[in-house]
This record gives structure tokens, C-alpha cells and sequence, in this order.
């Protein structure tokens, strides 16, 4: 069964001087107890993205959408509360920096204890306080703090960015979440810490059958723990598939690029010679080129790019190119 | 011909100022000793706390060694020389958009180290900035630019501009291609290749990525608390590593690729 089903995602920004269309027509499955990857480079929109399947953009932002199911659920038909509610249930969100994102004046251990929701709580009221603590107690253990009690007494100040993290992952667990938006969760982290929590996402993946969406900019970064992988540009929606399909045989001359780019995918690569690059620079949200917004960057490109191309469909590889490099392989 | 920079025995301790009597030190970088030739890249790395920042500190000048002595060209760099090692020993830092002035110029930016350094008048000024920022791929135009119109990839290229724009010989990048997206990065380093050949720059790359420290460097030294656990020639390092840490940190990172 889909979790989460979106056709045609479109947000829009309302400014002083018009509309901006900052995500146009993107579309997004997610299966239960699947890992995917959505990788863009900065200013690609997948932060959005995320904020609105958790409904959190403010009143500047419109959001339509051909479909958007959850659970067979359809959303938009729902009023703006009862959307929240069903969200807030089910989808939990950790963030890029999570030192910033917990309370510093407070201890973790409060923090936690107030994430941890009521009706998990059996029980008369006397009772309720120490299930409480025990409930913050297993959370911890769950995402792999051993020494609990010196964790629940420190302020965030006190953790290392890996360990706030995990605490973070912690506060995002207590609701047993069926869909986990990881944003950039290891963005500024040693390569060794960022290890810790990529296994700790999906061994929580293995036992608890939640599914994950990684966001992340890099894509060399998360080839390794995800099942399926989406890619977007500028707000666009490029591609789509199975990893292995995005990493070997990519379809759209942008995925081509990034992963050619990286020269820690090119293990044959010889040293000290020239990557291969896309010319210029990603536009900004002012200045977007019409039709496919790769356009002038793309090595491929012709006098119909100026048209916004259609998503074609390859045995679940999804392209959205008018001259895919399908023949090339 | 002597050796371009020659560091001998270098180390820094850091006191403790908390205790009055017995002074605890925190030895920061235990005594280290290479070299580095022109057109040269030497790869610095480690995880945090291991003393690679410092080490760059130390280099630039920013920090005061507590023992051991910096060569540049067989001439002993003193501490309190900044002039000779503000001209030849230049540093980009991670975080290119925090380490601009927001209140100057792109002009102004780089005008500020000729000014210092140099005795150009405003003429040979201008022109030097103008064919600098050609250099690392801007426009004249550029010049009244501020930083806040640039984007990040923009803005490293004129972190580069500045740090180049004194002919120097060595240049130390720290984490400069870390908070890059992977396409400017690859342009990035084309530009900062194409720079080493035709300037003869020697390059100090310190990062945790190890695909570019492949990609990018001839040698490679690993440290893990101060001490250096491994070092030699790039390829053969990674290829057949000696030591159980720079095997841990090869597999934190090299794994992913092998599918």
C-alpha cells in the first residue's frame, strides 16, 4: 500500500511583484518501510517540499496538488485541521542542525518527556510520571544512548552534535511515526558521526518498518542506504528510481552530471584531471529560466527545452527529459 | 634548490589557565616535520580534535608554535613577520559567505591585502583586481558587487581571488569545498587545478572527503590527536592502508561506492 502518494505537486510564493511557481508539478510515492532519497542542490526546493507534506508553511506559500493521499486518505479534501491532525500523528520531521533545533534552557530529559504522548501512558495519574520516565528512558536506549541518565540531566549544550542528533531522532520516535523526514539530518557532521546515524536510521527502518525519506544534497552521500531515489532541480521534478538505476544507468543529462562530478563515484577517474561540469550556476527563485529550468545549463538541450517536458515512464524509471540518454546504454 | 616549505618539528600546546600551580597542557599537535614542493598538494586528514585546524593555524600564522620552525624557500618565517608570510602563505576558509565583509565592495575586499602588502598606486590596483577575478571565472563588473549578491559558489571564487591575489605560493584550503553543492564543487576544483598549473601553487587541502583528497592531492598525511599515524604519497596510501584508524575512516566513507 502507498503511504504517502503525491501527483503533481505545485507550490507557489505570492510576493509584492507576482507569483513564483517554486515547485512545479513534482510527484512523490513513498511504500511502507521504504528508504528514498530526494537529492537536489541548494535552492532545488526539496526543503519545501517537505514542509508541506508536513503542512508547516505559513500563509505566503499555496500548495495544489492533482493528488495527495495519505493512506488512501484524501487530504485535500480535508479541511486545514483535520490534515494536521492526521499528519502529526503518523509523520515525524528531524532537522539539519539539531543543536539549534532543541530547546537550549531546558535538559534533554524535559524535552523528551514532553514529546512523549499521553495516551502511550497507562495507568492512574500518580502512575504517569514515572511511566513517563521510563518511556523517555527506552526512547533513549532505542536510538543508542547507553548511559541515560547522564544524557536525560545535560542540556543540548552539553551533547555532541551527533548525540543531539540521536536525541532529535529520539523526540521523533515517541509518537512511533510511519514516515520519518530526515532533512539533511547529517549536514556539518564528521564522516565517522555521520556512519553512527545513517546505520541508526536504518536498522529503525529494519525492525520498525518506518519508512524514511532522506533529504540530501550530495548524492554520493546516500546511495548506500537508500532503496529508491528521487531527484529534483530548481524546483523541478528530474528523475526517478531505484537506486541502482539512478547510479548506473541515469537517464537525465543532470543526473549524468552529478554523479560524473563526483569523483568519489569515479573510482577510475585518474587524479588531478578535469571533472566534467555543468556550465554556470543554479538560478535563483527570481530569475527562472521557462520550460525546463536545466535549460541553459544542459548539454543537451534544444529549441523545445524552451517547453516544459513531460515525465516519460521506463519500468519505474521515471525521466522528465525531452531527450532522455535511454539510447545510450 | 631548497624545498618550498619545509616545516621541522612543529607543535603547539595549549595551557590551561585554570589551575594556578600545576598547569595542565593540552598538547594540541605533537612535534611534525614535511615537506612541500611547488605545483604540490598535501592532504591533511582527521576527525575532529585531531589537530589539523591548528596545524593550518599554525601555517598561516595565526596561531604561535610552541616548538619547531616553518621554511619558505630555505628562509626561516619569524612570528612576528606577518608581511613575508601574509604574501606567500594565503588561507580559504569553509565558510566563505561569514568570512566577507558585508559592508565592502568586492573591490574594496580585494584592495585590502594590496593596500597592506603592496605598493601598487590605485591604477595598478584596479587593474591587478580586475584580471584577478577574470582569473577565478567573475567579471570586472563585479567589482561594486557586495557579497550578498553572489551565490555561495561565487563567493568562494572570491575567498579564491583574495587569497590569490598576491601571487602567493601556497595556499591552504580549509574544508573550503565542504558546504559546496557537488556541481559548483567540481568546478571548484577544475578552477583551483587549472590555478595550481599555471601559478605553481602548493596547496594545503584539508578534508574529510576523501574522494576529492584522492582526486585532488599527491600527499597524503592522516592524524588522529596530534600525532601523525600515517602519511606518504596519495595513491599508495589509500590503496593499502597501514594503520587501523586510516582503515576505519576508508570504510566510514569508501564502502558506499562498491555496489
Amino acid at each position: 500500500m502507498n503511504l504517502l502518494d503525491i501527483r503533481n505537486l505545485s507550490i507557489e510564493l505570492k510576493t509584492k511583484t507576482g507569483v513564483i511557481l517554486a515547485i512545479d508539478r513534482v510527484s512523490l510515492t513513498m511504500k511502507e518501510g521504504e528508504v528514498r532519497g530526494l537529492v537536489g542542490e541548494s535552492g532545488s526546493g526539496k526543503s519545501i517540499l517537505a514542509q508541506a507534506i508536513m503542512g508547516v508553511l505559513d500563509d505566503r506559500w499555496q500548495v495544489h496538488a492533482d493528488r495527495f493521499h495519505w493512506r488512501n486518505i484524501d487530504l485535500l479534501s480535508l479541511t486545514h485541521q483535520q490534515q494536521k491532525d492526521i499528519i502529526s500523528q503518523d509523520v515525524a520531521m528531524i532537522f539539519q542542525e539539531p543543536m539549534a533545533c532543541l530547546d537550549p534552557s531546558t535538559t534533554v530529559g524535559e524535552q523528551l518527556e514532553e514529546a512523549v504522548p499521553d495516551h502511550q501512558l497507562t495507568g492512574f495519574f500518580w502512575q504517569k510520571n514515572k511511566q513517563r520516565k521510563l518511556a523517555v528512558i527506552n526512547l533513549l536506549h532505542k536510538v543508542g544512548i547507553k548511559n541515560h541518565t547522564k544524557c536525560y540531566r545535560s542540556y543540548p549544550h552539553q551533547l555532541t552534535e551527533a548525540f543531539c542528533q540521536r536525541v532529535m531522532i529520539a523526540i521523533a520516535l515517541a509518537k512511533k511515526p510511519l514516515l520519518l523526514i530526515a532533512d539533511e539530518p547529517t549536514a556539518a557532521m564528521e564522516t565517522t558521526n555521520q556512519g553512527q546515524i545513517f546505520r541508526l536510521l536504518a536498522s529503525l527502518n529494519q525492525l520498525k518498518n518506518m519508512s524514511i525519506l532522506l533529504i540530501s544534497h550530495d548524492l554520493e552521500n546516500v546511495t548506500h542506504w537508500t532503496n529508491n531515489i528521487t531527484v529534483m532541480y530548481s524546483g523541478q521534478f528530474v528523475e526517478a528510481g531505484t537506486t541502482e538505476q539512478i547510479f548506473n544507468t541515469p537517464y537525465h543529462p543532470y543526473t549524468q552530471a552529478l554523479l560524473e562530478s563526483s569523483p568519489k563515484a569515479n573510482i577510475e577517474l585518474p587524479p588531478k584531471s578535469r571533472l566534467t561540469t555543468l556550465p554556470g550556476s543554479i538560478p535563483v527563485l527570481q530569475h527562472l529560466p521557462i520550460g525546463c529550468r536545466l535549460g541553459p545549463r544542459c548539454p543537451r538541450a534544444q529549441k523545445i527545452c524552451v517547453q516544459a517536458p513531460k515525465t516519460t515512464n521506463y519500468h519505474g524509471h521515471q525521466v522528465n527529459c525531452h531527450y532522455p540518454l535511454k539510447e545510450i546504454y | 634548490m631548497p624545498t618550498l616549505l619545509q616545516v621541522t618539528d612543529l607543535s603547539k600546546n595549549y595551557k590551561d589557565k585554570n589551575y594556578w600551580f600545576n598547569h595542565k597542557v593540552h598538547r594540541a599537535l605533537e612535534p611534525i616535520s614535511f615537506t612541500l614542493d611547488a605545483h604540490q598538494t598535501l592532504a591533511i586528514v582527521g576527525e575532529i580534535g585531531s589537530g589539523k585546524s591548528t596545524l593550518a593555524k599554525l601555517l598561516v600564522g595565526a596561531e604561535k608554535a610552541t616548538t619547531g620552525k616553518i621554511q619558505l624557500n630555505g628562509q626561516l618565517l619569524t612570528k612576528d613577520n606577518f608581511k613575508q608570510r601574509c604574501q606567500h602563505i594565503r588561507m580559504i576558509f569553509q565558510d566563505s559567505g561569514t568570512t566577507l565583509n558585508p559592508s565592502l565592495t568586492i573591490a574594496q575586499l580585494l584592495e585590502e591585502p594590496l593596500l597592506l602588502n603592496t605598493d601598487l598606486n590605485a591604477h595598478e590596483r584596479t587593474l591587478l583586481i580586475r584580471s584577478t577575478l577574470q582569473q577565478v571565472g567573475l567579471l570586472a563588473d563585479h567589482m561594486t558587487f557586495y557579497p550578498h549578491m553572489f551565490s555561495g559558489g561565487q563567493k568562494q571564487r572570491i575567498s579564491l581571488a583574495r587569497a590569490i591575489i598576491l601571487q602567493p605560493q601556497v595556499v591552504i584550503l580549509d574544508e573550503a569545498l565542504a558546504s559546496l553543492d557537488p556541481s559548483l564543487r567540481a568546478q571548484m576544483i577544475n578552477l583551483l587545478l587549472d590555478l595550481q598549473q599555471k601559478m605553481g601553487l602548493a596547496y594545503v587541502l584539508i578534508s574529510h572527503n576523501l574522494g576529492i583528497v584522492r582526486h585532488f592531492s599527491d600527499n597524503i598525511m592522516v592524524l588522529n590527536d596530534g600525532q601523525v599515524i600515517e602519511s606518504g604519497k596519495t595513491q599508495a596510501v589509500l590503496k593499502n592502508p597501514q594503520h587501523q584508524y586510516t582503515r576505519k575512516l576508508l570504510m566510514s566513507q569508501f564502502f558506499r561506492i562498491k555496489h
